[in-house]
């Protein structure tokens, strides 16, 4: 098949581990530490002091500008507000709350029949108020990203292809309910009115294709995109490039050339915020890896911690020797299990001992440039960061590089590519900030 | 418990510097294997004194400069087996090692190591050998002469089809000779069929890509149909194929990854830039043979081709350059 998008590669998938595992409650932790920022942009206040009773759904934080606020994800007493060290983030104020296991559910917001009295601001305004982000990883806040004048965006696109290996919270919630991605997908075309309403999959996820066939008969206005399965087609411009032909201009957003794309899980909350009046306080996490004792999908509150949430999943092996937030690609390394599982988070991967490899020079082999998705040149801007080249590295490109990581993965002499290129740009920023 | 924290990605693919160089080896032994079949044992011995030159020498320079083992990625036996197939079989060994040793220690060491270096050494070290005894590269022994192992081989010198090309005639040597390796010529040069399955196996494993191999030999073939020296352009464009150093270069010597530019488009110039000076060469000059000089003066501007045939960044106008 042709390829949807140039460069990209071929990981071995290991989605077999999960690949039918029907997401599971997670048992409710004693306590949550629920972070005050789970989204890019300026952290929440808390609204709740130690000591206070809150619900579940209860808001318990919010702000001014960009900020979405956070909710309660049990009921029971705030025990602490302090920060918490998040890789990552850095340290985040949390609220920390005593669960009572009661489930005592209160919450702003209200249940809808259907989505046809309310206009395109009300649906924005309780997307906002459910606290919703990309959940794909990135936590954009979603109200923002669709905030945009009507007639920009003529093609909105749910983003599910989830071409990280090892994860598939995605595509398990799309065949437990795709009546909730593609309602919330309908939710969104509502505010945005766009010309072309489409779900790209990749070809990888057969069943997940076959329930969305048989779906979208309810759904005539939303059109299905099967993809060549290539990682990282799930990255936005890639998957903005494989469904319309469209690049977005270096620096520019998927807005300035008419596109909007909404990940699969942020299609189902901006569903269950609307109709079902639920905030998000809760999300599938895929609990997987060799590492893991018994890989599967659990449906887990948010800010349970990721020790509550792997001993729920069935414990991990003792000489696990990674535990991840996100894929093996792009996600990021936990020092310890003292994290909580936020908005962004669609997976916790628990790796075994892998394989070390010698670094040697690099030999020009040239695979990096080949891979590459924005079709930088690996190699040359690596011999710019060790140079401390920041004039040649703009040149390059370096700021356009999305750290997918392919390039490093491929690479015969094992360099350090990706890593080099994050110190590298932002060697970059502190030049041009000069 | 602590966890090992690593910047991502966390897995890496299998393929190693190592493994593409066990590779270029594997696909040069049934190339070798004919010139032992057709030149006897010594193309063996000096495959085995050039690999075992380059060894011992880029392991000394990287133990004394760079206090490691550079010997383990392998590149140092690939030069020295490349060095061996371009060589003739009578050579004599104190040649090899001379040849060997410039390879690694000038050509490859001091320009850098491994990936820096703007000239092929294997290439480098024939060339430096064709100015220092050109006597014993451009002679070869007729194919079956029987070669002492390790002494100085008196031969009676036979003519190659680039010889015979030269005059201009079709060589009298049938191409299916040509194509086994029954030929007079270098080591690893002269089966052009053992080439091309190397090559193939090469490309198949992804060692290397088709546009280098591809271009070089398109541009020698339509040159050599578009301006035949012989009134059957069809067989001169054969001959012009499978006789001397084109075919191993093609495969073996131009897709080096140091001394050859990365980008397909780059490629693509490299090989056709290959394929003119090989053909030019062959046709105007002293030296029947071409294919060592075509190469290394394409080497000298890779660096040049990649700058300006940088592929257009995604979501901008022109390509980068540094």
């Amino acid at each position: 098949m042709k390829l949807a998008f140039s460069g990209g590669i071929h990981p071995a998938g290991h989605k077999e581990l999960t690949n039918n595992a029907v997401p599971v409650e997670a048992k409710a932790p004693e306590i949550v530490a629920i972070p005050l920022k789970q989204h890019i942009g300026a952290p929440c206040t808390a609204l709740v002091e130690k000591g206070a009773h809150v619900y579940m759904g209860q808001k318990i934080g919010d702000g001014e500008g960009m900020t979405v606020p956070v909710h309660a994800s049990v009921s029971g007493e705030v025990i602490a507000v302090e920060p918490r060290k998040f890789p990552g983030w850095g340290d985040v104020e949390c609220i920390v709350i005593k669960n009572d296991f009661k489930d005592e559910f209160k919450s702003d917001l209200k249940a809808h029949d259907s989505a046809d009295s309310l206009n395109g601001d009300e649906i924005l305004r309780i997307i906002r108020e459910a606290g919703i982000v990309g959940m794909g990883g990135a936590a954009f806040p979603t109200n923002i990203k669709a905030k945009v004048p009507l007639g920009d965006i003529d093609t909105v696109i749910a983003n599910a292809c989830e071409c990280e290996p090892y994860i598939t919270s995605d595509d398990m919630l799309l065949r437990t309910n795709p009546e909730k991605v593609l309602g919330g997908l309908k939710l969104i075309a509502e505010i945005l009115r766009p010309k072309r309403i489409v779900i790209a999959v990749e070809d990888n996820k057969k069943e997940a294709i076959d329930v969305l066939r048989g779906e979208l008969k309810n759904y005539p206005m939303i059109e299905l995109s099967v993809l060549p399965t290539r990682y990282p087609q799930g990255a936005e411009k890639q998957l903005i490039y494989a469904v319309t032909k469209r690049e977005v201009p270096s620096g520019k957003l998927p807005k300035d050339i008419g596109c909007g794309v909404f990940n699969t899980a942020t299609c189902a909350s901006v569903y269950e915020a609307v109709i079902e009046g639920m905030p998000v306080i809760r999300r599938i996490v895929t609990i997987t890896g060799e590492g893991a004792n018994e890989p599967k999908n659990m449906i887990v509150r948010f800010g349970t911690s990721y020790e509550d949430a792997l001993n729920a999943a069935g414990g991990i092996k003792p000489e696990t020797e990674k535990v991840l937030s996100g894929g093996p690609m792009m996600g990021l390394a936990q020092p310890d299990l003292k994290s909580s599982v936020v908005k962004g988070n669609n997976a916790i991967l628990c790796l075994l001992p892998q394989k070390k490899y010698d670094e040697t020079a690099c030999i020009r082999c040239g695979k990096c440039t080949e891979v590459c998705p924005i079709r930088l040149q690996p190699l040359y801007l690596y011999r710019n960061v060790k140079n401390g080249n920041t004039e040649g590295l703009k040149k390059l490109g370096i700021m356009d590089c999305i750290e997918c990581g392919c390039c490093a993965y491929g690479c015969p002499a094992k360099l350090p590519l990706t890593e080099s290129f994050r110190l590298g740009k932002k060697a970059v920023r502190e030049a041009m900030a000069k | 418990m602590n966890f090992l924290v690593t910047s991502s990605p966390h897995i890496r693919a299998s393929v190693t510097t190592r493994s593409l160089m066990r590779d270029v080896i594997f696909a040069l032994i049934p190339a070798l294997v004919m010139g032992i079949v057709f030149q006897g044992v010594r193309a063996l011995v000096v495959t085995v004194v050039s690999v075992a030159t380059c060894l011992i020498a880029e392991f000394l320079y990287g133990k004394i400069v760079y206090k490691k083992n550079t010997v383990k990625d392998a590149s140092a036996a690939v030069t020295g087996f490349l060095l061996a197939m371009i060589l003739p079989a009578n050579v004599s060994l104190g040649a090899v090692v001379l040849g060997a040793v410039f390879a690694i220690i000038v050509v490859k060491a001091l320009s850098g190591g491994l990936g820096n270096n703007i000239f092929n050494p294997a290439l480098a070290g024939r060339a430096i050998l064709m100015l220092l005894v050109p006597a014993q590269i451009i002679r070869f022994a007729a194919p079956g002469t029987a070669l002492p192992l390790f002494g100085t081989a008196d031969i009676i010198s036979a003519a190659t089809p680039l010889h015979e090309m030269r005059m201009p005639i079709i060589p009298k040597v049938p191409v299916m000779d040509l194509i086994i390796g029954r030929a007079a010529g270098c080591i690893g040069e002269v089966s052009a069929l053992m080439l091309i399955l190397g090559g193939i196996y090469l490309i198949v494993r992804k060692v290397i890509s088709w546009h280098i191999p591809v271009a070089y030999l398109g541009t020698v073939a339509v040159l050599a149909l578009v301006f035949s020296k012989t009134d059957a352009p069809l067989m001169w464009m054969v001959y012009n194929l499978v006789s001397g150093g084109v075919m191993l270069g093609a495969f073996f010597m131009a897709t080096d990854y140091a001394t050859s530019p990365t980008s397909n488009k780059g490629k693509l110039i490299y090989g056709i830039g290959c394929g003119i000076l090989t053909y030019v060469f062959r046709n105007v000059g002293l030296y029947p043979e071409s294919v060592t000089y075509s190469i290394l003066l394409m080497n000298a501007l890779s660096w040049a081709i990649d700058r300006f045939t940088a592929p257009r960044v995604f979501g901008k106008e022109k390509g980068g350059r540094a």
